[in-house]
């Protein structure tokens, strides 16, 4: 007989064929790419500032405070005099750093909980109902009262960021699970003796990872906005860092004064987010074409 | 149907048992030790072995749990302290404004949000429909603090026809009662009405394909009955599940529009319990909070009832 073993196509040509999906898709979705390009440029900028030879963000000068825009301050001076462009343009560094490692860190655990408790019955019972109890303390009050009681650091606040978002990650991909769990190449698998691990990784986890990629852009997206809402109320990212959420919160007292002190910030980050979102929605269209045109 | 309303509420009790077991646990599970936190950057050794002592942090774990969970029980949530007074008392003391600010917000978003979802849904790839999911985004993607100011600038600054903050009670004064909660309102509403109108229109477009929604054209219904007798009752069990599920928003967001607008509630509490590491005060909130979502949730589940006559309990 001969040999018959069937045989992946070489990793580079794999590579090849998914980026060439990526690139189609993008094509085909101009909303995607526009949500990407916004995105790719917010990142650009709070990463390049350091290096634009931008007054410093901390640099006090108290003779020039609560300064409206003009020509050597494009947005202006805060309460201390420090120029609110480049204290914006760094702000943005927090705000990435935060909601990539919520997205990342929330669908990792997320995914490994879930595939787990979908295919285990056993685990399954006693850990959703953890997740359930996990998840009916709204999310924003349970970051609000780690951070507070943990102590303000940017890992605390990506942290307990995080931990509110893994139950709506594992019921996501229990979901998948529990549906594939009764597929028939899935229970031809099992009959065959394949081993449980090599299941969930060969044959489940694949199929998990389209919806994950859209849930992980609005993970995301939310964990932005939470990093100000969070800084805002006083249980964020410690006040010496130059974080969009702290701009605000420092303007709060001068908003009259200086409304450029909330709204610049305001909208850089709303900009950020509505670009992760419009991405996300992208995504979602070409990456499930049945969701297409709904949620 | 008793029965089963019997039935859920004793589901929800090991829901809560653990969340009151994670609310302990946030203070005991801190890496910081809850007595150092309390007393300060200042204190001195002895003074913090005091607090522990005063706090019963020196019995062991579960015997705490055990004290803690007791008074619970007999709706005992312990002392602030920064005031030294009942944490229920604070509490009771700030639940009006929270509670009237939520309820105008639903009122508001509701009202507004499922219309909008219809009629987006009904002319659907159009320049409305457009226009109705480009704002939604733009809901979802701007910080509530940022809505309320820019509210704050437009509404009370520029035009003067609200007031700037601040809160009056619907006893005291209908009126100022009106002009004090309609920005905050539609600050807090804007996440929501972008999540209701969403969720609205995807599911009246999953409806509008039936067959008895051709079948009420076919037999000349006017359109509104069609949208709203046909398709958008049928569509009403899963939007008003997003409707409670996205509560959740809505006490988030409290939290903020009550610091932007200076409203005296439960999120103002939160917001200076945060501030004094006020952690008795900080448990009781969350646990209120979460009490009121899940058996918000729960209703929202039994008032499927109304929407579908086939759902029994």
């Amino acid at each position: 007989m001969n040999d018959t073993t069937i045989k992946d196509p070489p990793l580079s040509a794999r590579l090849r064929h998914r980026a060439g999906v990526v690139v189609d898709s993008l094509q085909r979705n101009p909303t995607m790419l526009f949500g990407l390009s916004v995105l790719l440029v917010m990142a650009f900028m709070s990463f390049i500032a350091p290096f634009l030879g931008l007054p410093s963000p901390m640099e006090q000068a108290p003779r020039n405070r609560l300064q409206p825009p003009s020509g050597e301050a494009f947005f202006g001076t805060d309460m201390y005099g420090r120029d609110l462009f480049s204290r914006v343009l760094h702000g943005g560094q927090v705000s990435m750093v935060v909601g990539l490692s919520v997205a990342t860190l929330a669908t990792a655990f997320g995914l490994a909980i879930g595939l787990v408790t979908g295919f285990m019955r056993r685990v399954d019972a006693i850990l959703m109902r953890f997740m359930d109890a996990l998840m009916s303390i709204p999310s924003i009050l349970l970051a609000i009262a780690l951070v507070s009681l943990w102590g303000s650091s940017v890992q605390n606040v990506i942290l307990a960021l995080t931990i509110p978002e893994i139950p709506r990650v594992v019921r996501l991909v229990r979901s998948v699970v529990l549906m594939l769990r009764d597929q028939l190449y899935v229970q031809a698998a099992i009959a065959a003796g394949t081993s449980t691990p090599r299941i969930l990784i060969r044959h489940i986890l694949p199929n998990t990872i389209p919806p994950l990629i859209v849930q992980a852009t609005y993970i995301c997206a939310q964990a932005v906005i939470f990093e100000a809402y969070l800084s805002f109320v006083g249980a964020g990212t410690p006040p010496e860092i130059p974080s969009w959420g702290n701009i605000m919160a420092e303007g709060r007292m001068f908003f009259f004064q200086t409304p450029s002190i909330i709204l610049y910030p305001g909208a850089f980050l709303a900009i950020t987010v509505f670009a992760i979102n419009t991405f996300g929605d992208g995504l979602r269209d070409s990456l499930d074409p049945r969701m297409q045109r709904s949620v | 149907m008793i029965a089963y309303i019997i039935r859920r509420l004793l589901a929800t009790i090991p829901i809560m048992a653990l969340v009151a077991v994670f609310v302990f646990m946030l203070l005991h599970l801190s890496p910081t030790d809850p007595a150092l936190i309390i007393a300060g950057d200042f204190a001195t050794p002895e003074q913090v072995d005091e607090i522990r002592r005063q706090l019963g942090l020196t019995a062991p774990l579960y015997q705490q749990f055990l004290h803690w969970a007791g008074n619970l029980l007999q709706g005992d949530l312990g002392k602030s302290i920064y005031s030294g007074l009942p944490v229920t008392t604070l509490i009771g003391q700030r639940v009006e404004p929270t509670l009237m600010l939520t309820l105008c917000t639903m009122f508001i978003a509701i009202t507004l949000a499922i219309p909008l979802g219809v009629i987006a849904a009904w002319k659907v790839g159009t320049w409305i429909d457009r226009t109705v999911m480009t704002l939604a985004v733009f809901g979802f993607s701007v910080p509530v603090f940022v809505i309320g100011y820019l509210l704050i600038l437009g509404g009370s600054r520029k035009l003067g026809w609200f007031p700037v903050q601040g809160y009056t009670s619907i006893l005291d004064d209908f009126g100022g009662f009106v002009s004090h909660i309609t920005l905050p309102a539609l600050a807090l509403g804007a996440v929501y009405m972008a999540l209701i109108a969403r969720m609205t229109r995807a599911t009246m477009l999953e409806v509008l394909n039936e067959d008895y929604v051709r079948t009420a054209y076919a037999k000349g219904l006017a359109t509104r009955k069609v949208l709203v007798k046909h398709a958008l009752k049928n569509a009403m069990v899963p939007i008003s599940t997003t409707i409670g599920l996205g509560v959740a928003l809505l006490i988030g967001g409290v939290v903020v529009t009550e610091t932007v607008f200076a409203i005296p509630g439960l999120g103002r509490l939160t917001v200076d319990a945060v501030l004094r590491t006020d952690y008795p005060v900080i448990q009781g909130v969350i646990l209120v909070f979460s009490l009121t979502y899940v058996l918000l949730n729960l209703l929202v589940d039994l008032s499927y009832v109304l929407f579908d006559p086939r759902i029994r309990y």
